[in-house]
């Protein structure tokens, strides 16, 4: 027998008067938490859970001090990725667009960071000095803004020359740059950078924005991020520490960097904007989950394709009810 | 008596979800597969992380490198976050497959569905607080994601208190209401009946 499509509609959305049988929910609910209670202990006291200890600036400036010091160096002539990223640290760049959208940039400077003041010069100053850095200290800040832009961009460059050995940098008009940059790697070796860095602005500080921009200015967060295997470009974002489980949830997320024009920086408009278009393509893709109810052809494939055989199997036997054609 | 909001709020509860509906003792008989556990499952899931997640609140995000206890605290609360993403997108296909929007059943589809987005945003918060490697990666990576498209101008992943704030308070609170409402539609609207059932005798209804 055939049913009208409203018929069936108000079929569905009644009550269920047809055979029933027991149901405890309160017992059923009781044995699944008991359940999943066994798994969650079982796992967690035979697998544990991961606990990579984090980075440290001490550790980045004793293991690749050139690296460290190159990076000091970026900071001060504004060529790092922080000086040169754009809103929401500062307006040296327009930041990503999805075509006319410029979400980024609209979005504005709301956590303003001054790479030269906030990453060197301030941390230094919280220091007792030796008199060469006192001195290189006083001499940058009594200089004209211009002439503390070149002095840095002179060096950054020689060093780009050098290819970051710092050793091989010939003498030049660096001013006190070269000094500024050591006395920010032997910072960073003794222990105090990390703490200089989060505590500007006060005693209470929970805000770790500054170190972890900073660390992602250099070599070192990255290199430690491919030994882990957690770049974007090999599924990175749903991976884990060691061999635990991480963000399997994010895989679809993951997959739009493993495929062009996605994973081209090259390929104009989509590769070089990849994050903005892939955050919208995920935003407009939640909301068609949402709205799957609703949309044409996705929401009859439940009726065409007959997974649904199996789950009401015994139903359909008991009731000799075999499927219609679509 | 029947102007007051009170009265109507009770009444209009008491004719869509009475006790009987809300505590059964029966169910259809249809409801025959493995498939149906798997949503009590993400709920007991849900609630091992709640309670997890409160007894290392009360200690701080970083007892449990320092304390044998405290590790064991959090690998309960990861492991229980995997199996929760495990059991729920089982649940979330076997509802795909039901078409168990079917029957006036959209919103009780639409909130699971939110609860499911709600889910990854809670988790996400709570991989920025593990004050670990993976936290410093993984803030630093985001950023780039969010802030590309404005988000980042006040949801600032680098900011270990904000996200600590947001894993806690806000976003468990938002899962969990969303969670409470969907639950409540399942048992108002009841188990969507099975595709190609027709009522007919022979159906059974």
């Amino acid at each position: 027998m055939s049913v009208s499509k409203e018929a069936k509609h108000a079929f569905d959305a009644a009550p269920w008067t047809g055979k029933t049988k027991r149901y405890d929910i309160v017992k059923e609910g009781s044995i699944a938490v008991a359940l999943v209670a066994i798994m969650a202990i079982f796992l967690s006291l035979f697998l544990g859970s991961p606990d990579d200890t984090p980075l440290t600036f001490k550790g980045w400036a004793i293991s690749n001090p050139d690296n460290f010091y190159a990076t000091a160096v970026q900071e001060l002539s504004g060529s790092s990725g922080t000086a040169t990223y754009g809103a929401p640290y500062n307006k040296a760049a327009d930041g990503l667009n999805v075509g006319p959208l410029w979400l980024q940039k609209w979005a504005g400077v709301t956590r303003p960071i001054d790479t030269v003041n906030e990453f060197v010069i301030a941390p230094l100053s919280t220091q007792v000095l030796s008199t060469d850095i006192a001195s290189a200290l006083a001499t940058w800040k009594s200089a004209a803004d211009s002439q503390k832009h070149d002095w840095a961009v002179a060096y950054d460059d020689a060093i780009t020359k050098a290819e970051g050995k710092i050793s091989t940098v010939p003498a030049g008009a660096y001013g006190p740059v070269p000094v500024l940059a050591q006395g920010l790697t032997d910072m960073a070796k003794g222990g105090a950078l990390d703490a200089a860095l989060l505590s500007q602005g006060g005693f209470f500080q929970t805000d770790n924005t500054k170190q972890i921009l900073f660390f992602g200015d250099g070599a070192y967060l990255d290199e430690a991020g491919t030994t882990a295997n957690l770049q974007g470009g090999t599924w990175g974002m749903m991976n884990e520490t060691g061999r635990y489980p991480g963000q399997a949830w994010l895989w679809l997320y993951s997959f739009w960097y493993q495929i062009p024009p996605f994973n081209n920086e090259n390929s104009k408009p989509i590769g070089t904007n990849a994050d903005a278009y892939i955050m919208v393509i995920m935003g407009i893709m939640s909301l068609g989950l949402i709205l799957i109810p609703v949309i044409p052809g996705v929401r009859s494939l439940p009726m065409r394709i007959p997974i649904h055989r199996g789950i009401w199997r015994q139903y359909y036997d008991e009731n000799g009810i075999k499927r219609r054609k679509k | 008596m029947s102007e007051m909001w009170t009265a109507k709020l009770r009444n209009k509860w008491q004719k869509n979800l009475p006790i009987e509906k809300l505590l059964p003792d029966d169910q259809p008989a249809y409801v025959a597969s493995w498939i149906y556990v798997f949503g009590v499952l993400t709920l007991s899931a849900l609630a091992m992380i709640i309670a997890s997640g409160i007894v290392l609140a009360f200690e701080g995000p970083a007892w449990y490198h320092t304390s044998d206890v405290g590790k064991f605290m959090n690998s309960l609360h990861f492991w229980s976050v995997q199996l929760f993403f495990v059991f729920m997108v089982i649940h979330l296909w076997g509802k795909y497959w039901m078409a168990a929007w079917r029957g006036n059943r959209f919103r009780t589809w639409a909130t699971g569905a939110i609860a499911f987005v709600a889910s990854i945003a809670t988790a996400f918060t709570g991989y920025l607080v593990q004050t670990n490697f993976d936290s410093q990666w993984i803030s630093f990576e985001a950023k780039d994601g969010f802030n590309s498209v404005g988000i980042g101008a006040f949801f600032t992943v680098t900011n270990l208190g904000q996200m600590l704030l947001l894993h806690v308070a806000f976003l468990p609170l938002i899962l969990g209401v969303i969670t409470v409402i969907h639950v409540l539609m399942v048992r108002r609207r009841g188990v969507v009946p099975p595709i190609d059932a027709e009522p007919t005798p022979g159906s059974g209804a």
